[in-house]
């Protein structure tokens, strides 16, 4: 077990008494096997208790932690010390706005993502006494990779068309709606097309794919987005060029 | 919110770019030996332009060429936008009148053939 003193560079902002964000450094003794989430529960404890930021479980399951470490967005769980040089800065995740420190307000993402309607919506109302829903193995894989995500939000902190578009309606919610689309027990998708088929929906995608670069999970939400720019594809020529083929 | 029309260019873009990905290294090689003067019997000007004079030949060029315009059309204003340029409608338009110029130019010459 070997030890480092880290200098933890951390950006502070409380919007009740700060005019604007400022770094504040640490001096850490941190363990080699410890992850930057650890470092700042040091802080926490032993430093500085005004210190906010989101945590929960500690093993890349919640999706509370994620944050900037050196620009780059990570969960602070899954980001191991040794992987890093005796500085690192830590900045709350891009693109979303600050509410204290490392804590950022999620409401747009939240909103987005009840959009897409991230649920089952069943094709006809079944009775419980006529039994389950059955699926193969080969229709579970169509979407389980996608069930894999955490909404932890680095994609969008990572997602510069996000930056831009703050419209968009990003990786991770359009993703989930593919997931639903490609089930088998599910018949939402023309609801959820009416969401994700539009110009602020999945056509505000430029293939950046830094979504899938970032994400702790590999749900790999740019293949995702590709798929339904494909599917969505095929719709508008069916609408379009062969109208009476429309249920 | 209405669905989007963005389907018409991006369909385009994405066929164009399979078609660009597997046919253009491939003819930029053939373009080399030719320019090089290794063009075996298979690519003299003669056959090349039997294979253009015939109607499934001037079907495979047309598709090639317009294609690939409308792949590079939209790809350029993708990234125009990703340069920071941020007049998406106007470079949409010049773009995407470049290839439309092109298609009609390839289509008038492959007519004439």
């Amino acid at each position: 077990m070997s030890e480092r003193q880290i200098q933890l560079e951390v950006l502070r902002y409380n919007p009740e008494t700060d005019s604007e964000p400022r770094y504040q450094t640490y001096s850490v003794p941190c363990m080699n096997e410890w992850v930057v989430l650890d470092a700042l529960n040091y802080v926490k404890e032993h430093l500085d208790p005004t210190l906010s930021y989101r945590w929960s479980c500690h093993m890349a399951v919640c999706g509370s932690c994620g944050m900037m470490i050196n620009g780059e967005p990570k969960l602070a769980c899954k980001a191991f010390i040794h992987e890093y040089t005796d500085q690192i800065r830590v900045d709350p995740m891009a693109n979303f706005p600050i509410e204290r420190d490392l804590v950022t307000s999620v409401e747009d993402f939240i909103a987005k993502l009840a959009s897409v309607k991230p649920y089952l919506i069943p094709k006809e109302d079944k009775p419980i006494s006529a039994g389950e829903f059955k699926q193969t193995p080969a229709e579970l894989k169509k979407f389980k990779q996608y069930t894999l995500c955490i909404n932890c939000m680095l994609c969008y902190a990572a997602c510069p068309q996000y930056g831009l578009v703050p419209e968009f309606l990003g990786p991770a919610a359009i993703s989930m709606a593919h997931r639903y689309n490609q089930d088998s027990r599910d018949g939402g998708r023309d609801q959820r097309q009416e969401v994700i088929a539009t110009d602020t929906g999945v056509w505000e995608c430029s293939f950046v794919g830094a979504c899938s670069e970032v994400c702790p999970k590999h749900v790999d939400p740019a293949g995702a987005l590709q798929q339904v720019k494909v599917a969505s594809t095929i719709d508008w020529y069916k609408e379009h060029l062969m109208p009476w083929m429309k249920k | 919110m209405a669905k989007s029309n963005k389907p018409i260019f991006w369909g385009l873009f994405a066929a164009g770019g399979t078609v660009t990905a597997f046919v253009t290294p491939a003819l930029a090689l053939v373009t080399l030996f030719a320019a090089m003067r290794y063009s075996p019997d298979m690519f003299t000007y003669e056959v090349i332009h039997a294979f253009a004079a015939n109607w499934l030949g001037k079907l495979v060029i047309f598709g090639i060429i317009f294609l690939s315009l409308w792949h590079a059309a939209h790809r350029t204003r993708v990234t125009v936008h990703d340069f920071g340029v941020r007049a998406d409608g106007l470079v949409a338009i010049v773009v995407y009148a470049l290839a439309g110029i092109g298609t009609l130019l390839t289509l008038v010459y492959l007519l004439h053939i």
